[in-house]
C-alpha cells in the first residue's frame, strides 16, 4: 500500500490530463491530416500538406500574432515588475490587500473587461471626446480598431497573471541576502542587478510563460477591439473551425501555433540559461 | 394591447452579455465538434434526396405529444415580464407546453454544436429551431438534418404567407423550412455626418474613409461586392466573386473600412465609431424607435433579403407539436403579437390592417410606437424596395471553398 500511495496521488489529476488532455490532442492531430467537408464527411488520408498550405496561407497572422504577443508580454514586464517589487518590499502589512487588487479585474468577466473598452475608448467616448473639444486630438483620432487597442486589450487583461508570479518570487527573496551584499560594499543599484533580479528571473519566466502563450492565441481582444489589420490567428482558427466547419485547416493552424510556441519557450529558456524549464517555471 | 414596449432597450442591455454567451457557446462547439468529429473518423454522410413519399412515412408514426422544445434567438418573441403571450395563447389552444430556450446566438456556433450530435441520430434537446438561410442551413438540408414537413397540417401557412416568402430558392416548395421572420440588409447611416445615400457606392466613398462599416460574414460583404458591380448573386459565377472580391479589397486597400463588424456595428453606428454601415433593418427601426437619429435605406443598386427559418431536427422527440407551432404562428392575430415586438419583417403581410387596427385601440405611445411599426418600409417594404431585393447565392460545398477563399481574407486579413 505504501508502494502504491504516490501513484494513487497521481491518478485523478493524471486521468483528468488524460481524458481531457491527451485524448483530445490525439483526436485533433488526426482531424489535421484528413480531407474532405462536412457534407461530404472527412476521410483519413494523413495529408500533411495542410500543415504548409495552412502556414503560408495565414503567414501574415502568425507573425502578427507572435508580433503582438512579443510587445505586449516586454509591456507587461515592465509594468509587472515594478508593481511586484513594491508590493513585496514595500507593502508592509497591507501586501495581501494589495494583492486582491491586482486580482479583483478577474472578478469580472473577461469579455465584459473587453467589451468596456469600447465604451472607454469610443471616438466620442468619455476619454477622448473631452480631449477632441480641447482640441489636444485631431477630429478623425481613434484608439479602437488600431493596433494600439489589441495590445492594450491583451496587457491589460492577462498582467496580473505577470505581477503574481514575480510577486511571488522576489516575496521570497531574503532582505538580508541585500543587507549582506550591501556590507560587501555592494551599491543599492548593484545589489538589485547582481542579487535581487537573478534571484526573481524564474518569476518573470513563469509570467512570460502565463502571458506570452494566451496572449498570442487570444482571439477576443483583436475581435472587439482590433480592425481589418488587427485579425489574429485565433480568430482565423475560430473562423475556420465554426464559420467554415473547416475542421482539418482549423486544425493544423492550432498544432502549428502550439509547435512554434514550444520551440519559441524552449529558445527563451535556453538563452535564460535556465537549465530545466518546467523545474524554473515550476518555482 | 399587445406592444410591450422597449425592445430596443432590452437588446441594449444584453448586448454585451450576450457576447458573452456567444463565446461561450463558441468553444463548447469546438470542442464537442471535434470530439464527435475524430470519434467518426469518417463521417458527414451526404442526404440523399427525400424519396417521394418520405414525408407519409415519416410523419405515419408521430403522434402529438403535448410538449414542444423551442430554440430561437434572444428578443425574438414576445415578452411581457417572463412570460411569452404568444405561447401561452398556443399552450390554451392546442394543450401543448412550450420550453422556450434563447439558445442560438449565431448560425456558426449553433450548427457547431447540434451538427455532431445531429451526425450521431442524438437528441439535441430542441424539437423546433430557428436558422438563417445560408451556409448552415444549407449544410443541415443538405446532410438530411431535417424533417420533411407536412403540408396538409399547415393550413395557416398556405393562406396567410406572403407569396414572396414561399417556395424559396434555397429551399423549394418549404420543403423544410417555414419562415418565423425576413429581414433586409441595406446601408445604415447617421445624417448627421453623412449626406442622403441612394447608392451603394456612398460605402466606397472617400469622404467617408475610417468611419464605413462592412459586415464579417463573407455572405454579407459578397452580396454587397456584387450589387456593387451590377451582379445578381443568384446567377453569379465564380469570375463574378473575384470581381466583388476586388472591389472589396480596393475598398479596404484604401483605409475606408473601420472594421468587418459581426452584430456589434449596431453600438458602433450608435456611438458615432462609424457613420455609415451596412445594416439589418429590425436593428436599426429599434434604435430610430428608440429615439436615435438614424437612417435605412437599401441602395438602388440592390439590398439583400434574408429569412429566419423555423425548422424540426431530425431527432426531435415531439415534431407532431412543432409543426403545431409552425402552422399556428401563421395566424394573422399571432403574427401581430410577433410583429409588434420582434420589429422585423413579417411573413404574414395580413399584419399590417391588425397593427393599424391595434393602434386605433391604443393612445399616447403605443399608439405612435404601434403606427410606426405599420408604416415603417423596415417592416412593410415598399414594392419598389422588394424589387431590389436579392438572397445569398446558393452554393455547393466545393463552391463554398471557393467562395470562402475569396471573401475571407477580405474581412481576415
Amino acid at each position: 500500500m505504501k508502494r502504491l500511495a504516490p501513484y494513487l496521488l497521481i491518478l485523478p489529476g493524471g486521468l483528468w490530463l488524460a481524458i481531457f488532455l491527451v485524448v483530445p490532442m490525439v483526436f485533433m492531430a488526426s482531424v489535421s491530416t484528413q480531407e474532405g467537408d462536412v457534407v461530404n464527411g472527412f476521410v483519413q488520408t494523413f495529408n500533411f500538406s495542410m500543415y504548409g498550405d495552412a502556414l503560408v496561407q495565414y503567414q501574415t497572422q502568425f507573425l502578427r500574432s507572435a508580433g503582438y504577443g512579443l510587445v505586449a508580454t516586454i509591456i507587461s514586464v515592465a509594468l509587472a515588475y515594478p508593481m511586484a517589487y513594491w508590493i513585496a518590499f514595500k507593502g508592509g502589512d497591507r501586501k495581501s490587500t494589495y494583492l486582491l487588487l491586482v486580482l479583483l479585474p478577474f472578478f469580472v468577466s473577461f469579455v465584459l473587461r473587453t467589451v468596456s473598452w469600447k465604451f472607454l475608448l469610443a471616438d466620442n467616448g468619455m476619454l477622448l471626446a473631452p480631449l477632441k473639444s480641447a482640441g489636444l486630438l485631431p477630429e478623425d483620432f481613434h484608439v479602437l480598431q488600431t493596433t494600439v487597442a489589441v495590445i492594450g486589450g491583451l496587457v491589460y487583461n492577462y498582467l496580473p497573471f505577470m505581477i503574481l508570479p514575480i510577486y511571488v518570487a522576489l516575496e521570497r527573496v531574503d532582505p538580508r541576502v541585500i543587507e549582506a551584499a550591501q556590507d560587501l560594499y555592494a551599491s543599492r543599484r548593484e545589489a538589485f542587478t547582481k542579487v535581487v533580479l537573478p534571484l526573481s528571473l524564474p518569476g518573470v519566466f513563469a509570467g512570460v510563460l502565463m502571458t506570452f502563450v494566451p496572449m498570442t492565441a487570444d482571439y477576443v481582444n483583436a475581435g472587439i477591439l482590433g480592425g481589418p489589420e488587427n485579425t489574429m490567428i485565433g480568430n482565423i482558427i475560430q473562423t475556420e473551425y465554426l464559420v467554415n466547419n473547416d475542421y482539418p485547416t482549423a486544425a493544423a493552424l492550432s498544432f502549428t501555433l502550439m509547435a512554434a510556441m514550444l520551440i519559441g519557450i524552449f529558445a527563451y529558456a535556453k538563452a535564460l540559461g535556465t537549465e530545466n524549464v518546467l523545474e524554473a517555471a515550476a518555482r | 394591447m399587445h406592444y410591450r414596449t422597449n425592445p430596443a432597450f432590452l437588446r441594449g442591455m444584453t448586448q454585451s452579455r450576450s457576447v458573452t454567451r456567444r463565446d461561450a457557446l463558441r468553444l463548447a462547439g469546438l470542442s464537442a465538434a471535434g470530439l464527435a468529429l475524430s470519434a467518426c473518423g469518417v463521417q458527414g454522410q451526404k442526404a440523399e434526396a427525400p424519396k417521394k413519399d418520405a414525408v407519409a412515412e415519416y410523419w405515419a408514426s408521430k403522434k402529438k405529444n403535448g410538449t414542444l422544445r423551442f430554440a430561437n434567438w434572444p428578443l425574438y418573441i414576445d415578452k411581457d415580464g417572463k412570460k411569452y403571450p404568444s405561447l401561452e395563447m398556443f399552450t390554451a389552444d392546442t394543450g401543448i407546453q412550450v420550453t422556450y430556450q434563447e439558445a442560438i446566438q449565431d448560425n456558426g456556433s449553433f450548427f457547431g454544436k447540434v451538427q455532431p450530435l445531429l451526425a450521431a441520430n442524438n437528441d439535441i434537446g430542441y424539437d423546433l429551431m430557428v436558422m438563417t438561410n445560408g451556409l448552415h442551413l444549407g449544410k443541415a438540408i443538405a446532410l438530411g438534418y431535417l424533417v420533411p414537413l407536412d403540408h396538409s397540417k399547415l393550413p395557416n401557412f398556405a393562406a396567410n404567407a406572403a407569396p414572396k416568402v414561399k417556395n424559396p430558392t434555397w429551399d423549394p416548395n418549404n420543403t423544410y423550412t417555414l419562415p418565423w421572420t425576413v429581414g433586409l440588409t441595406g446601408i445604415a447611416y447617421n445624417p448627421k455626418y453623412v449626406d442622403e445615400v441612394k447608392s451603394i457606392q456612398d460605402l466606397w466613398n472617400p469622404k467617408y474613409k475610417g468611419k464605413v462599416g462592412m459586415m464579417a460574414d463573407a455572405q454579407e460583404i459578397a452580396n454587397f461586392g456584387m450589387f456593387s458591380l451590377g451582379i445578381d448573386p443568384d446567377k453569379s459565377t465564380e469570375a463574378d466573386w473575384k470581381k466583388a472580391g476586388a472591389k472589396l479589397q480596393e475598398q479596404r486597400d484604401a483605409g475606408l473600412v473601420r472594421k468587418y463588424y459581426e452584430n456589434d456595428y449596431v453600438d458602433a453606428l450608435a456611438r458615432g465609431d462609424v457613420w455609415i454601415t451596412m445594416a439589418w433593418s429590425g436593428d436599426i427601426f429599434q434604435q430610430v424607435a428608440e429615439g436615435k437619429d438614424l437612417k435605412f435605406v437599401v441602395p438602388e443598386e440592390g439590398g439583400t433579403i434574408w429569412t429566419d427559418n423555423m425548422c424540426i431536427p431530425k431527432t426531435a422527440q415531439n415534431p407532431v407539436d412543432a409543426l403545431t407551432l409552425m402552422d399556428y404562428v401563421y395566424q394573422p392575430k399571432i403574427a401581430t403579437m410577433l410583429v409588434e415586438y420582434i420589429n422585423y419583417i413579417t411573413p404574414v403581410p395580413a399584419t399590417k390592417d391588425l397593427v393599424l387596427a391595434d393602434a386605433a385601440k391604443a393612445s399616447g405611445d403605443d399608439k405612435a410606437a404601434l403606427e410606426q411599426i405599420a408604416n415603417s418600409p423596415m417592416i412593410y417594404p415598399s414594392e419598389s424596395d422588394m424589387a431590389k431585393l436579392r438572397s445569398y447565392k446558393a452554393l455547393t460545398p466545393a463552391e463554398e471553398k471557393v467562395f470562402e477563399d475569396i471573401f475571407q481574407p477580405i474581412t481576415q486579413g
